[in-house]
């Protein structure tokens, strides 16, 4: 995923930039508005779901969006995005900032505005508490080590040389892996290390901090000015305290911060966030049914707004792709010869090319051409434009099946060929074409998840949130999968009845006559 | 009451009619025979252009279309007036499957016509207690015995008031009880003034039952009259050839 990430900076910063517009905030609703986007999945403590109140968001970027916009006499608003569609949806308009723990590398550079660093930090090693040893970066050799993708402490590993790098997607696989032995040691950013090495009882962090790295917002390449605006308000964070003052509270001022800022005081502040992480981490761990229950009960209103949401966009997906299925496949059975061609064409690239491509091609890509789409308009015709072949093609096969003598009887009945077509061929062929629509839904459910990297929190959207916020692969996976099966059983069933009913009179499909 | 001329069609260089001409009495029966692969069926075919001629012209009651070089859309609504005049039963029934036999013989007339439901309802009880199937008009096809299929296709036909029926071997798929029952349908209709075309390879029916009998070998008309006098006296060799083979 991080390597798709990059992919899409590219593209899209290649794409040509239609518009400039530097006085209003992009993406703002008016002058007052500040949205800004993070990835708040499992991404303790930068943004994040607080686990005490899942639908409230924290962290300690948020905290630091909220005093800039308090600077800037703007307001907050906070938009959630898959770390890969972060850099894309700035030059979509989608908001006008970024702060998610970007490392101000040449690469991302190259790619996006950045303010002043907000964060400066390191590398931390992360051990099992009964490891000794492996304390500093030369030890790591010969080791298997964990890190996350396309960052600092990856580039590190690779540096140095004879370590067995895992490289992942999310830090939370990474301490799973390490618990159960498949690592040696984890290399990560300081601020990920504390939060989940350190309070873990099974694991600990270990040595000095190695090497040292800048975070920055990022903003789209034309936003210039409210790239300054924020500086000049980050400027000010810094002099007046307030930035010392946030991170002091998660515990995440550290000398490296003191020497960046020359703010060298120690005040007195409680690392209240802190401590209030750590207590709601204590009080969700435990066990016992009655403890499983209460937390399953507690995630039901997620899981079920999550289905709502996978019900939805495949609802409204399987609308389109049985309409245009069945426009494609009388096209192609029955047009003219440019009609069979354009619809025979499309039938190929739509085949031959991943859903995911397609997702991200109609969200992000579109907008070149002026065409922009809400993240559930865009995933719903995505969907439907996909299937829609896998439909057409379904329903020619269908109306092949249907003998050529129904079409000239309904001829010499002096119908008209569309109402040839409707009475008498389509119905025929809709019976031969249920079952495989039945599947073909199925899977679209399934597939309905893609929709996820363009911000749709639907059901396994939900599962990854969910079970990264409590290390809870296992229970929550089962919800989940329990959540789509029950989606699809309706279905299942409506389809049985629907070829019962179309099935009467059509011999031997049926068996109770 | 039914003209056709010079009725030409040829599929890639292979000229499977070479202006064939007939012309129809009102409440005439006339049977078509002739080898297999003479064109029989395409000529039928080409009477309501579910066929399109290469050349030629039909004319039914009132309504004419001749055809020249491509196919047309004025040609096709042409050939929707004139199917207005026309039935048509196939040999293999071509009944819809998904509807009743009931709905079968009320769909064209609905959804063509206009007609009402009720009325549409009515003739069409009516054809099919006439035709025999009045116990078994609410099953599906697929319940039906061949020879009901296809008394039930010419009940279906019959609903949309033409005034000329064509047959493609109507029986060929049924065994002798059962083409007797379709036969006897045909012959009540005859009585009724019927004008009606059947090709067939039923000769005992085309001799006994036709009003003229058309003989069709190489994509024409080699021979056609009486059919007592041809059978019993062929003028053309091809003609007696082929009776010859199958006596
Ligand atoms: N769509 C077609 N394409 C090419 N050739 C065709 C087509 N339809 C018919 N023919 C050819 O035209 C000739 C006449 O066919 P037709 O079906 O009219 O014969 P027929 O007299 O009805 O024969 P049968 O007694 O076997 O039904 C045959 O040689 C057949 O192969
Ligand atoms: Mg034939």
């Amino acid at each position: 995923m991080r390597a798709l990430f990059s992919l899409l900076m590219l593209l899209v910063f290649l794409a040509p930039q239609l518009h400039a517009e530097p006085v209003v905030v992009p993406g703002a609703k008016d002058a007052t508005d500040l949205p800004w986007a993070s990835d708040g999945e499992a991404n303790v403590p930068y943004v994040f779901h607080d686990p005490a109140h899942e639908s409230r968001i924290t962290g300690f970027e948020k905290d630091l969006v909220d005093a800039l916009a308090q600077k800037m006499h703007r307001k907050a608003r906070f938009i959630q995005n898959d770390w890969d569609g972060l850099i894309p949806g700035l030059s979509r308009d989608l908001y006008a900032m970024v702060v998610d723990g970007i490392e101000m590398t040449p690469e991302h550079k190259a790619a996006v505005l950045f303010s002043r660093p907000y964060y400066v930090t390191s590398e931390r090693i992360i051990l099992r508490k009964d490891e000794t040893g492996l304390d500093t970066l030369e030890a790591l050799k010969n080791h298997k080590v964990g890190t996350l993708k396309d960052t600092t402490s990856e580039r590190m590993l690779h540096r140095l040389g004879g370590v067995t790098i895992s490289s992942y997607e999310e830090e939370t696989n990474a301490f799973s892996d390490l618990r159960n032995g498949r690592l040696d040691a984890i290399l990560l950013d300081a601020p990920i290390a504390l939060y989940y090495g350190a309070i873990s009882d099974d694991m600990k962090l270990v040595g000095e901090p190695i090497g040292s790295m800048e975070y920055g917002i990022a903003f789209s390449q034309n936003n210039r000015a409210l790239r300054d605006q924020v500086d000049a308000a980050l400027g000010e964070l810094i002099k007046d305290g307030t930035l010392h003052h946030i991170l002091a509270r998660w515990n995440l001022w550290t000398p490296l911060m003191a020497n960046y800022t020359g703010d060298m005081s120690e005040p007195n502040i409680a690392p209240d966030e802190w401590n209030r992480y750590r207590e709601a981490m204590a009080s969700s761990t435990g066990s016992g049914w009655v403890f499983l229950a209460r937390r399953y009960a507690g995630f039901l209103p997620l899981v079920g707004q999550g289905a709502l949401m996978t019900l939805a966009v495949s609802g409204l997906a399987m609308i389109i792709a049985v309409g245009l299925g069945l426009l494609l496949a009388l096209a192609r059975h029955y047009g003219a010869a440019p009609l069979r061609f354009v619809a025979g064409v499309y039938v190929e690239i739509v085949r031959g090319t991943p859903l995911l491509i397609q997702v991200l091609f109609i969200f992000y890509g579109l907008p070149a051409f002026g065409i922009r789409l809400s993240p559930f308009v865009a995933g719903v015709l995505a969907l439907g434009l996909n299937y829609a072949a896998y439909e057409a093609e379904n329903y020619r096969a269908g109306l092949l099946s249907v003998p050529r003598g129904q079409m000239e009887a309904a001829i010499a009945l002096n119908m008209t060929h569309f109402q040839a077509l409707r009475l008498v061929i389509v119905p025929q062929a809709f019976r031969t074409v249920v079952p495989v629509m039945t599947n073909d839904f199925i899977s679209l459910l399934k597939d309905s998840s893609l929709v996820s990297v363009i911000t749709l929190t639907e059901l396994s959207q939900t599962y990854v949130r969910l079970s990264s916020t409590y290390y809870d692969y296992f229970g929550t996976g089962l919800m989940v999968g329990a959540a789509y099966l029950l989606l699809g059983l309706p279905f299942v069933r409506l389809a049985r009845m629907a070829e019962r009913r179309l099935g009467r009179g059509m011999g031997g499909m049926t068996g109770h006559h | 009451m039914l003209q056709a001329s010079g009725i030409a069609k040829s599929y890639g260089g292979n000229d499977v009619l070479r202006g064939l001409s007939l012309d129809v009495e009102r409440g005439e029966l006339i049977s078509i025979i002739g080898p297999s692969g003479c064109g029989k069926s395409t000529f039928l075919r080409c009477l309501n252009f579910l066929e399109h001629p290469d050349a030629g012209s039909v004319r039914i009651e009132d309504v004419t279309l001749a055809c020249q070089g491509s196919w047309s859309r004025a040609n096709e609504a042409q050939a929707h007036r004139l199917r207005a005049h026309v039935g048509m039963v196939f040999q293999s029934f071509n009944l819809f499957p998904h509807r009743t036999v009931l709905e079968n013989v009320m769909m064209a007339p609905i959804q063509v016509k206009r007609v009402a439901r009720e009325q549409a309802q009515a003739i069409a009880c009516e054809l099919l207690e006439k035709v025999g199937l009045g116990a078994v008009k609410e099953r599906y096809p697929d319940r039906l015995s061949g020879g009901q299929k296809q008394r039930a296709a010419i009940a279906r036909a019959l609903a949309m008031k033409p005034s000329v029926m064509l047959y493609d071997e109507p029986t060929s798929a049924l065994d002798p009880e059962l083409s007797e029952e379709v036969l006897s349908v045909m012959r009540a209709l005859d009585e009724d003034g019927m004008t009606q075309i059947v090709v067939t390879h039923d000769m005992r029916f085309a001799r006994a039952a036709s009003d003229r009998v058309l003989y069709v070998e190489g994509g024409e008309v080699v021979e056609s009259g009486d059919p007592d006098l041809m059978f019993a006296d062929p003028k053309d060799a091809r003609t007696r050839r082929f009776l010859r083979t199958l006596l």
